[in-house]
């Protein structure tokens, strides 16, 4: 198995933020547990990019396969941020759709998904875009049948685009400081609505916007992790044992969820005036928490914690 | 795309039983190396994949080094390059071919 001998692994000292999605799933799942399905050696490659000069990638930027976390059986899904930006064509998409119906068959304890995407690879837009909803399909399935599905972000390229999408559908997101989750990205907005309405180049403006601190104190992850491999798993195996229940209460509960946030804070011009509404004493000081600090002050804020996203 | 295919005699085949290993990320400046044990034991086929044209007698050296130093016997090295420079290209076989001994 190609996957299996690639260079690793301490998950204590191996940065989430640095590691290849082959790293992350050989260190995050239990040793040696690790099986690839449609591994590199079977060369399944984008049909489209030779089309446009393009390289391609043996494993089209998404590894596969079945695994152990603390001896339990899980499918999982890693993206390869540096390839094409992680971007969805059409073998990448085939590749998690296939996993994810695999799911109700094999009945996994859970699916892992290790988001690192920038959204559509535009070379296979239309490809691309019919994977995102596939898979959003896809996680519906899995999660009506009992099976939780868990995103884990803290990539290079974040989650944005069809992957942001796909992550409002897992039943738990994880998020590092270094994992930011959006649709549109900060070059997106900035084109279409100029630099007074979003600098894409204010890495501070980014982050504390899409960031994965953000995210947690909104409520729109459920975890946050410091940038370790061993940290992440510690967070999966958390949300796989408290993952909601998938009906119909709890979709109603995420829609008055969603539109009392867009009558509290709907009028909020940054981020900090959101995280001073939500009860945080000194919001300025956010950014620069460390993990127990930041996990100390999420704990004091309600709407952090919710079955609803 | 240029398609480049060497292949060279080994005096002896690379140590090691490993049978696939894959190293490498198809980026920018980077590039992805599959290593097969797949071929005769004094056999060494490299295939590359490069968007960038015209470098094909670097691409020779680089790979007639490598095979010298590291006596690869027995492996199919396939590549897809996103325009990795000589010595990235050369750290990654040695990195390949020691993952192929492990």
């Amino acid at each position: 198995m190609a996957g299996a001998h690639a260079a690793s692994t301490d998950p204590d000292a191996l940065s989430w933020y640095e590691a290849t999605a082959r790293q992350r799933v050989v260190a995050l799942a239990d040793p040696g547990s690790f099986q690839e399905f449609l591994p590199p050696t079977e060369r399944r490659m984008s049909p489209h990019l030779p089309l446009f000069d393009l390289p391609r990638a043996f494993d089209d930027g998404i590894v596969v396969g079945r695994a152990a976390l603390d001896g339990k059986p899980v499918l999982v899904a890693a993206q390869e941020g540096r390839f094409m930006g992680g971007a969805f064509g059409e073998i990448h998409g085939a590749k998690l759709v296939g996993l994810l119906r695999a799911a109700l068959t094999l009945k996994p304890a859970a699916v892992l998904i290790l988001f690192d995407t920038g959204g559509v690879r535009l070379q296979e837009a239309n490809a691309g875009e019919t994977a995102i909803a596939e898979t959003m399909r896809a996680i519906v399935d899995v999660r009506a049948a009992g099976i939780p599905v868990i995103g884990l972000i803290g990539g290079r390229a974040g989650c944005y685009g069809g992957g942001g999408l796909i992550a409002g559908t897992c039943s738990r997101l994880a998020v590092s400081e270094g994992g930011r989750i959006s649709v549109s990205g900060p070059e997106v907005i900035e084109t279409n609505k100029g630099a007074e309405e979003f600098d894409s180049r204010d890495r501070a403006l980014v982050w504390r916007t899409m960031g994965g601190k953000h995210r947690r104190l909104i409520g729109g992850a459920d975890a946050f992790c410091t940038d370790s491999v061993s940290a992440f798993r510690e967070a999966a195996l958390d949300l796989i044992g408290r993952a909601p229940a998938f009906d119909l209460a709890t979709l109603e509960a995420e829609q008055a969820r969603l539109e009392s946030r867009i009558a509290r804070f709907g009028d909020c011009r940054d981020a900090t005036e959101i995280w001073a509404r939500l009860g945080v004493n000194d919001s300025e000081a956010v950014p620069a928490m460390d993990t127990r600090a930041f996990d100390e002050t999420v704990s004091r804020v309600r709407e952090a914690d919710h079955d609803a996203r | 795309m240029e398609s480049l295919t060497f292949r060279h005699t080994t005096q002896k085949p690379l140590p090691g039983s490993v049978p696939n290993a894959i190293t490498g990320v198809v980026a920018s400046g980077n590039l992805e190396i599959l290593l097969e044990r797949v071929l005769p034991p004094d056999a060494c086929e490299v295939a590359i994949e490069t968007p960038i044209a015209g470098y094909g007698p670097v691409w020779e050296a680089v790979v007639a080094d490598f095979v010298a130093r590291a006596q690869p016997g027995g492996l199919r090295i396939s590549i897809n390059d996103g325009g990795a420079r000589p010595d990235t290209v050369s750290l990654r076989l040695l990195q390949g071919a020691r993952l192929m001994e492990a």
